[in-house]
């Protein structure tokens, strides 16, 4: 064992684990990795738990107990960089949440199958605390156990608001209402049906009505309301383009909400992958039919590729495996089936975007002094005089008002301040994705050697 | 609930606060009504959870006197000792 692996698969979601599974079975060395102590990524997050109806969990779980008997797996890993070595790639990982002991894990191949995170819209309150991102709200509930809040409202936009007030009302939460930007489809029109997922579709539509919660379209949280924590919202009903026309106020103490996916891409992106705009306009890592990316040896999986939810990205996972084995040398009969499955998920996932779009509306939300960028404090304002003072873009805009150059790197206003430009949103130029204390760095030279023992 | 090993505790300026074992130290603070932990730096805005999936840095705190940390992203152990910017 020379410690370098076929195949290192980064994120053990859905992708992830599907694309080591198919990458093993087919008969690659595959070392696993990610930055949570548990597996299951997004979605099956606390998968193992009883009582967890996240459709799906069962056969996450055999596919799990499948793979660690037969991969390398390294949880709490978290990869900060990746790198071209002569015949291969390095990766490099921070073990442990606080204690970051680095580590270097080298294979022929890397499949990029790190997720998403929630995209917020900025509107005035929004960093007040109590005011939480609707994925944010489900991790809590999902992995950890604990509901976000007592009086809860979901705001934003697409059908990922349902699991989550459905969730939360399950767990004892009153939700006081879903207010969803866009209109909401009757379940008749709902693409969930169009998708074969009536049951899904029909599950929340009665979870809804069992815990008497309004669901209202064309309506959005505006302004958060309070002194140290939420204490209410303003809610609008819109007009087609997002505009306000009409407000009112609803008591709460927890706002769970989000406006879609950003496809966390800037390890792909490192690496000098190709990338493309996904149909909601952010960029996502460009793969052909393989979920091959652009640059050699390198395969991209999930979310990673396009927002699409967790039976599409397992679907991806296991294309990506499947053509690493079979690019590495391995014989690996075809299975049209797959990627029939994958193309029709696909063009439901694209269906769901083009319904829950996000509009230019929301800018009218924000005030003055409403912050656009919560690490660096940067209002409106300043954006605004940045552009007043000749900045054209995004990055001009950036290097004058300091926006995204706080300790999240723009991950949370990046695309607002894109939008604010007219610009679309750039692939995320970030040489580390992780922090990293110096001392981490310096010790990461290219030739810096395993520890004893080997990565297994 | 999971049948869980048995909660422990670890301390939010100097308070006993319960955790159920895996949850991160941001989870324990909110669950126990702990909304925020952290002022900004310009504003003294109070700040705590919001992703609360490791990107947005809105919740780093201070465990066992190393600054910094993410919440959401740091498991609890029993007896840790955080430190917040609250005024007590
Ligand atoms: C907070 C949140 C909650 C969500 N909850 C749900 C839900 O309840 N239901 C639903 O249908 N959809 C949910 N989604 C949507 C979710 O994106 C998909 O359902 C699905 O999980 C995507 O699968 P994936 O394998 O592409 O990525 P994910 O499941 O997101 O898995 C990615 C994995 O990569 C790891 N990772 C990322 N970057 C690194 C790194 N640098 N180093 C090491 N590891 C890394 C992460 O820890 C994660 O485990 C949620 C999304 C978010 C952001
Ligand atoms: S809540 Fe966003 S990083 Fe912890």
């Amino acid at each position: 064992m020379t410690g370098t692996y076929d195949l290192a698969v980064v994120g053990a979601g859905p992708a992830g684990v599907a694309g080591a599974l198919s990458a093993c079975l087919a008969g690659l060395d595959v070392v696993l990795i990610d930055g949570a102590t548990s597996p299951g990524g997004q979605y099956f997050r606390g998968f193992g738990a009883p009582n967890r109806a996240t459709p799906g969990s069962a056969r996450f779980a055999r596919q799990w107990e499948t793979l660690t008997a037969r991969a390398a797996v390294l949880l709490g890993h978290r990869v900060w960089a990746v790198e071209h070595t002569g015949d291969g790639f390095a990766v490099r990982c921070l073990e442990g949440d606080r204690e970051e002991r680095p580590r270097t894990v080298t294979a022929r191949a890397l499949l990029f199958a790190t997720g998403a995170h929630d995209r917020p819209l900025p509107f005035p309150g929004w960093d007040l605390p109590g005011v939480l991102t609707a994925g944010g709200a489900q991790a809590l509930l999902k992995g950890d156990l604990v509901v976000a809040g007592r009086r809860i409202v979901v705001a934003g936009t697409g059908p990922f608001l349902l699991p989550v007030a459905t969730g939360l009302a399950r767990a004892g939460a009153d939700v006081r209402g879903v207010y969803e930007a866009n209109g909401r489809l009757g379940l008749a029109r709902h693409p969930l049906l169009t998708a074969g997922r009536a049951a899904e579709a029909l599950g929340y539509g009665l979870g809804l009505a069992r815990h008497r919660i309004p669901y209202l379209g064309r309506h959005a949280v505006i302004e958060a309301h309070g002194h140290d924590a939420l204490t209410h919202v303003t809610v609008a009903r819109l007009d087609a383009g997002w505009r306000p026309l009409a407000t009112r106020t609803v008591e709460c103490d927890t706002l769970a909400y989000g406006y879609g996916f950003v496809p966390q891409i800037e390890l792909p992106v490192q690496l000098g992958c190709l990338t493309r705009q996904g149909t909601d306009g952010a960029p996502v890592v460009a793969v052909d039919a393989g979920m091959r990316a652009s640059v050699p040896g390198v395969y991209a999986a999930g979310e990673t590729t396009g927002v699409g939810g967790a039976p599409l990205a397992e679907a991806e996972g296991r294309l990506a495996g499947r053509a690493a084995a079979a690019d590495l040398g391995r014989h690996v009969p075809p299975l049209p089936a797959l990627s029939r499955r994958a193309a029709r998920l696909s063009a439901f996932a694209a269906a769901l975007a083009r319904a829950y779009p996000v509009r230019q509306g929301w800018q009218d939300w924000l005030r003055d002094d409403t912050l656009v960028c919560r690490c660096e404090e940067v209002p409106l304002s300043a954006v605004r005089e940045a552009v007043s003072l000749g900045a054209r873009d995004a990055r001009a805009v950036k290097l004058l008002a300091r926006p995204g150059m706080g300790w999240c790197q723009g991950r949370m206003c990046g695309h607002v301040v894109a939008a604010l430009v007219g610009d679309d949103p750039e692939p995320p130029r970030r040489p580390i994705a992780q922090p990293v204390r110096l001392g981490d760095l310096a010790n990461a030279s290219p030739q810096a050697p395993e520890p004893p023992g080997g990565p297994r | 609930m999971r049948p869980v090993d048995r909660e422990f505790e670890i301390t939010v300026d100097g308070v006993a606060v319960p955790v159920v074992p895996g949850q991160s130290v941001g989870a324990a603070l909110h669950g126990a009504g702990i909304r925020s932990w952290r002022r900004t730096r310009r504003e003294g805005r109070p700040r705590g959870l919001f992703c609360g999936i490791g990107v947005c840095f809105d919740c780093l705190v201070t465990v066992n006197g190393v600054p910094s940390l993410r919440a959401c992203l740091t498991e609890a152990r029993p007896g840790d000792r955080i430190t917040t910017e609250n005024e007590r």
